[in-house]
This record gives C-alpha cells, structure tokens and sequence, in this order.
C-alpha cells in the first residue's frame, strides 16, 4: 500500500474533496457499478459506488438516524416497512432498534453491495440476521409495481439519479409507492443536495415527481460531510400525516432510544428551510 | 455469408484519407470543420474531418468502382441478395427507385391501401397506375392487419398485365402476409415483388424472426438500416434479387439522387452492416427477450394487451415480428394517444406513436432494462390513476373497392375545386380521406366519390371516428378535380 493513496471525488467539475487512503479492502464490479471499500485514518472505512461516496464509518450516523428516526416518530404504528436500495444495512440497523415494527422488506438490485457491505462494512451491517428482515434482489421500481396498499412507511436509499438508481427518481416509481402504501402511509427519501447544480436539478425534479403524487410532500435537512457540499436533503412525502402536526414527541421519548444525531428538537428544526432551497423548491423546472 | 463481414471498406478509406492530412482545396467549404467552429463543437472534430465530398480513394456514389462498390457487395451477402445499394435519401428513396425501376407510366402495380406515402407519391412520380388489396382489419384492436393470399391471386388475375406487386414486410405494427405464397403466385405471372422492409431489417439477422423478403424470392427490398439497423437517420439499403437487372436501377437512383452523398451516412451504412452481420443473431435474440419480458409485464398489469404471436392465422397475420412491442390500450378506456401523451408529458417517456387504440414501444439493443422497468411502470402508473371503462372500436364500415380514373400522377397534376362532400359524388377526388385508424383510404386522388363513399364518410364521421387526409379540417368540403391537364 502506497503511503500516499488518496480517494478523490468530484463534488463539482470544478470541486474535489479527497480522503487519505490507509488500505483499499475491496474492489469489485457488478452487473450494475463499480463498488469500493477503502479503510481511512479520519473517516474510517468508506464504500463507494461509481467513485462516489456513499457512506463513511464516521458520519454515517448522521444519514441513516436522519432517514430513519423522522418518519418513526411521526407514523403512530409502523409495522410493515419496505426499504428500498441500502444495501449497506444502516437503515435496517436503525429500523430494528424499534420492537414495533414487525416486517421489513429491503429490496436492493445490487447484490455485491450488500455482500461488499457485510464483509467490510459490520458497522451498518450487522442486523441482515434479525428475524423481521427479509432480503430481495430486485430492481426497486419493479419490485413496487406489483404491491397494493401493503407498508406503513417506505425508505428510499437510493443512489445518485444516473445509473441503477434513475429509476428511483421518476414519478412513475413515486406513484407506485403511493399505490404501495396503506391509506395513512408515509415515504422518505434520499432528495439529493441544492447546493451544486448537478444534484440541485435532481433535487427540483425529485421534488416535482413527488408533489404530484403525494399530497403532503415535505424535504427536511441534515449535515453530512462526505457528500457534496456537506449539505443533504431528504424527503417526506405522505398520504395525511404531517411530519410536524403530527409527530407524537412523548410516544417517541418513552422508546428510550440513544441517537447521536437526531432527537425531537432537531425534528422539528430539519423541516425548516434556508430561503434558497425554499425557492428552488417553488420553482418549476 | 461467403464475404469476408469483418471488412468496412468506407470507414477504412476514411481512416486512410484522415491519416494522409491531404490539405482540402475542394468542397465541403467548411474544410475539416475549421471554416465552422460552432458547428465543430456542436458535432464534434471527428465527426466533421469525414465529412467529405468524393474523391478518387473514396469512390463515387454514383458510379462505384472501389470501396463503395465493395461496400455494396459486402451488404449483398450478409443480406443474401444478388446485389445492393447504399441510398442516401432514406428508405423514401429505395421505395421510389423500387416502383420507378419497375413500372413505366400507365403500368399497374398492385398493393395494399395501408401503404407508406413514399410509395403513393412515388406513382405520381412515375406515373403508373394502382390496384388496390384490401388488408384484412381487427375490429377488437383497432388493427390493419395482412393482405389475404386469395384476394391478391383474385386481384392478379383480374390484372395479369400488373408490372409490380408491392408488400409490407412486416408492417408498423409488426405483421406480415404470406410473402412466399405471393412471391410464387406473382412470379408465376411474370409479375415483380417488391417489398417495404422499412421496419424489416432485423429479420435478416435473426432465425426465429418472419422470413426476410429477399431470402422468401423477392424481386426488390427496401431496407431502413437506420430504424433497426442501427445507422443514421435517412441512410437506407435497396436489395435485389437475381432477376433484376442491376445497372437499370443505377439509373433509376441516379435521376434523383444527390452527387455529394454524404460520407457520415455511407459509413455508417458500412459499420452497420458489419455489426448485424457479425452480432446480428446476438443483438436480436437480446431484443427479442426484452420484448418477451416488457410484454409480459404488461400483460401482468392487467387491461393493457401487448399482443404477440397468438395472433397469427396462416392468411392476414401469416407472422408477426416479436421484436415489436405494441400495446392496445383501449382495455383500460384509454386511447393509444392518451397514453402516449401521458407517457411522454408527465413521465418523460418519448415512445413511438400512439394510435387510437394502441401504442408502439420501439425495443431496440440501445435499451437497458432498467428502461423497461420504467417503460411497464408508467403504463401500470397511468391504469391506476387514468382508467375508465373500456372503449369499443366503432365498426370500421369496410372497404369498397375503389374505381380508379386518373392514376395519382394525373390527379396530382389536375386543376382542382373544393365543393360540398354531398355534392362530390359521381366526381373524381383530388385528394385522399382516411379513417385513423386503420389509416386506409376511404378515397385516394384520382378515383371516383360514390354515393357509398360519401355514405361511409358520414357514417365515419357521425360515430366520431377521426378522419384525416383533407384539406378541410372538418371534412365539410372535399378537393374534386376540375379539369384534367
Ligand atoms: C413502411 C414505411 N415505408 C417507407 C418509409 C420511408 O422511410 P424514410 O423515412 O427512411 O424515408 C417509412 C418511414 O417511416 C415507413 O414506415
């Protein structure tokens, strides 16, 4: 191993953000993309898809808490999830920290992520054993196609909008979520940053796509610094709660669950927007 | 295939020419792209350094004698004809040259009313006159579907001094009549076949595909290269089969055809070619799997019908091309161009065409089946949020066997009048009317309006069936001819 290995993204055809490499563990190329481990001495170890970051051991926390934790304090009895993408297993690692929730379904196309994942990667993926996941390997748009009024709540971890995870980004896959939903069901997602303009039309368009099949469709934040910009927003889109009226703050107390990001303040606070995402959020494309 | 397939000899005169850097003091005036930078940067430096007009190593599209002739050879053989052309004007061209190489003015040629409207404009060029077949009609689809073996023998014996018999193979929608039946019946009358293989490329390429025109004895084949074939847009290929004689269709291209054929299309006729010969069967077999599948999911959703092969009757759907994907709509009480505007306004999806009661999803090796998921998606997207209930074709009143008066060449020339449609009849029209669909004639320049005719119109229009083809909008009014020059 060289001294002097760096992993290097391009945040913007003019941005790079670079990451000391101390060991790349694994490397591997699937029928979909090309997927890396690398181990490192301030972030820990990082898998990438496609050269572009997907988590870090160090701030992974951030992500999936934020993912998670904000639709679950809001349903008032989630018991049947479908995740969608998160071959990494850090969705599921927070999802089944919750006894009520009595099925998970994870619907990942790729299987070499979530196989790269449990080799290197026990940190998120350690409850792919818990008796309420069950695993697909499928495309995630077919996978919905076929479900009817089925899941209290919906993760959608998807990657970037080109390649396999395009699909995840169109109204066609939002409006079968929609269908897959029961009548009081809500849908998160990855929504991409507005900082950049290559991930900022992505995050406009997600967000028309989803308004026009949802009639609550909120986007929350959260700071996550391996991805472009540091800034990151996500998506609340449901059938009738509203992810502020109707969060139950003393329900999700009493869990007793410890979280190193989210907690109810920052709940409340993630829903409110600076003006410019605000206004790139009005816009139309 | 006895030729060496590998071979492109185009593309390597133009790698040759690119490696000489001979200093251009001919046209194009925009020398290499640097007379042109906008331009360059839009299409690229490579693109612009071959396009470039013939010269001694790159031959003559108008007299081979090098590489295009050797280009020509190579596509003869891995399509089996006795010879071939490389046309620049697409398939509009090879269709022109195979009904001008064959009828002479006032010749009769014989063909089915849905053809391309190359081939009618193509009589008025030439000047020969039309006999109709009627094809057969699927009144539950919406559907024009073959020509029926025994009305073309009928229609044959009734014009045993036609010069041509023109066929669709397949048709837009994938269907194909019995080609070799027609091919032994018109031969054995002395009679030419030509066939419209605009969407039949593929089919000398695969062996579970219908039977390709020139392999099943057919006189001329107009092949669109750029549709399935993988070319650019308007590059095409006329075959010929052993009977006809090859330097007369040189001539008969040549009075149309540009003397600056394009090299950009050529050599892409070229590479093409290469590729189907080689990988053909391979690329193919892919296309016809993601049809399979893409078909079934839909079926699976429920109210659409993707048809297939079920439909085949030994006579009006002797075979169908699976590699077409054509999805009736009409199950879910949706036209074929609501869903198509759907498809394309609220889910950026751009597919082929929509008619009224089906659409068409071109399948080809460019496509990923993470498209088709999005492709069966949206369909089961738009059932779920659109649907209403199912809507029944009107009865599509037939087809009357039209009396010709003036061949589409005299119509076309004629003094014209616009004159009530109640008051046309006994007239000669000077224009066409048609149902969409089926897309058939009810009436073609140059044939005589009947009582029937005008009854038709009228029936068509109450029951609210779309009427195209004239020049008022509201098919009040009908273009007569006044006065024959
Ligand atoms: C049946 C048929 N014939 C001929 C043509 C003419 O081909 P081109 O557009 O290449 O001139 C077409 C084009 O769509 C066609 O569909």
């Amino acid at each position: 191993m060289s001294l002097h290995l760096w992993y290097t993204e391009e945040h913007s055809k003019n941005v790079r953000f670079s990451i000391k490499v101390s060991e790349h563990l694994f490397s591997g190329v699937s029928e979909f993309q090309k997927i890396d481990v690398f181990d490192s001495i301030e972030f820990g170890r990082f898998l990438t898809i496609d050269g572009l970051m997907m988590l870090t051991e160090k701030d992974e926390f951030i992500y999936h808490e934020t993912i998670v934790h904000t639709p679950m304090a809001v349903h008032p009895d989630p018991k049947n999830i479908l995740v969608i993408g998160a071959g990494d297993g850090g969705v599921i690692r927070e999802l089944t920290r919750y006894d009520i929730v009595e099925n998970i379904d994870l619907v990942e196309i790729d299987e070499m992520v979530i196989e790269a994942s449990k080799k290197y990667l026990p940190q998120t993926a350690c409850k792919f054993d818990d008796q309420r996941v069950n695993v697909y390997i499928q495309d995630g748009l077919k996978y919905v196609r076929t479900k009817n009024n089925e899941y209290d709540l919906i993760i959608v971890d998807s990657t970037d909008p080109i390649g396999p995870g395009e699909g995840l980004f169109t109204r066609e896959f939002y409006g079968n979520c929609f269908k897959a939903l029961k009548d009081d069901g809500i849908m998160v997602n990855q929504h991409e940053s507005p900082f950049y303009n290559d991930t900022k039309l992505a995050m406009q368009r997600a967000h028309k796509r989803i308004k026009e099949s949802f009639p609550i469709a909120k986007v929350y934040q959260a700071h996550i610094p391996t991805y472009p910009s540091g800034y990151w927003l996500f998506g609340f889109a449901s059938k009738n709660y509203d992810p502020i009226e109707d969060i139950n703050k003393s329900k999700w107390s009493k869990l007793g669950l410890t979280t190193k990001y989210y907690n109810l303040d920052l709940h409340i606070g993630s829903f409110a927007l600076p003006n410019y995402v605000k206004e790139l959020l009005n816009q139309n494309e | 295939m006895k030729m060496d397939q590998r071979r492109m000899p185009i593309y390597q005169a133009l790698e040759n020419l690119k490696t000489k850097r001979i200093v251009p003091f001919d046209v194009p005036g925009h020398k290499r792209g640097k007379g042109n930078p906008d331009l360059t940067n839009f299409l690229g430096e490579k693109c612009l350094a071959v396009d470039v007009n013939s010269m001694k190593p790159l031959d003559n599209l108008c007299h081979p004698t090098s590489v295009i002739k050797e280009a020509e050879e190579l596509i003869a053989d891995a399509f089996g004809a006795a010879s071939a052309f490389l046309m620049v004007g697409g398939t509009t061209s090879s269709v022109q040259t195979m009904i001008l190489a064959s009828c002479k003015p006032g010749d009769k040629i014989i063909l089915p009313r849905n053809v391309h409207r190359s081939v009618i404009n193509a009589l008025v060029l030439g000047g020969a006159t039309p006999i109709y077949v009627n094809p057969q009609y699927n009144e539950e689809l919406g559907l024009a579907l073959g020509m029926n073996v025994d009305d073309i023998k009928k229609t044959i014996d009734a014009h045993s001094d036609a010069k041509a018999i023109f066929v669709n193979n397949p048709t837009y929608y994938g269907i194909c009549s019995n080609l070799k039946e027609i091919i032994n019946y018109a031969h054995s009358k002395n009679i030419l076949v030509l066939a419209d293989e605009a969407h039949g490329t593929h089919l000398y390429f695969h062996n579970a595909l219908p039977g390709a025109a020139i392999k099943l004895g057919a006189d001329m084949a107009a092949v669109s290269m750029h549709k399935s074939g993988g070319s650019l847009t308007q590059s095409s290929v006329l075959l010929l089969g052993k009977q006809v004689e090859q330097s007369y269709v040189r001539q008969i291209i040549n009075l149309t055809q540009t003397t600056s054929g394009s090299y950009l299309l050529l050599s892409s006729l070229d590479i093409s070619r290469k590729n189907l010969a080689l990988n053909g069967s391979n690329i193919f077999s892919k296309v016809i799997n993601m049809t399979e599948y893409a078909r079934q999911e839909i079926n699976n959703i429920g109210g659409y019908y993707a048809f297939s092969k079920e439909l085949i009757n030994s006579d009006s759907v002797y075979d169908f091309d699976q590699t077409k994907l054509i999805v009736n709509t009409l199950g879910i009480g949706l036209t074929g161009h609501e869903v198509y505007d759907y498809m394309r306004d609220e889910y950026d999806i751009q597919i082929e065409f929509g008619d009224l009661g089906n659409i068409l999803a071109y399948i080809s090796v460019g496509d990923r089946h993470l498209d088709l998921e999005r492709l069966v998606g949206a369909l089961a997207e738009i059932k779920r949020r659109h649907q209403k209930s199912r809507i029944f074709m009107p009865p599509f009143a037939g087809y009357m066997n039209p009396e010709v008066i003036l061949s589409p060449q005299k119509a076309f020339y004629s003094k014209k009048e616009s004159v009530k449609l109640e008051e046309s009849i006994g007239k000669v029209s000077g224009e066409y009317l048609m149902c969409y669909p089926p897309g058939i004639p009810i009436i073609s320049p140059g044939e005589l309006i009947s009582k029937d005719i005008v009854e038709t119109i009228k029936y068509e229009k109450s029951i609210g069936a779309q009427i195209t083809g004239t020049q008022d909008m509201n098919v009040n009014y009908i273009n007569i001819i006044k006065e024959v020059l």
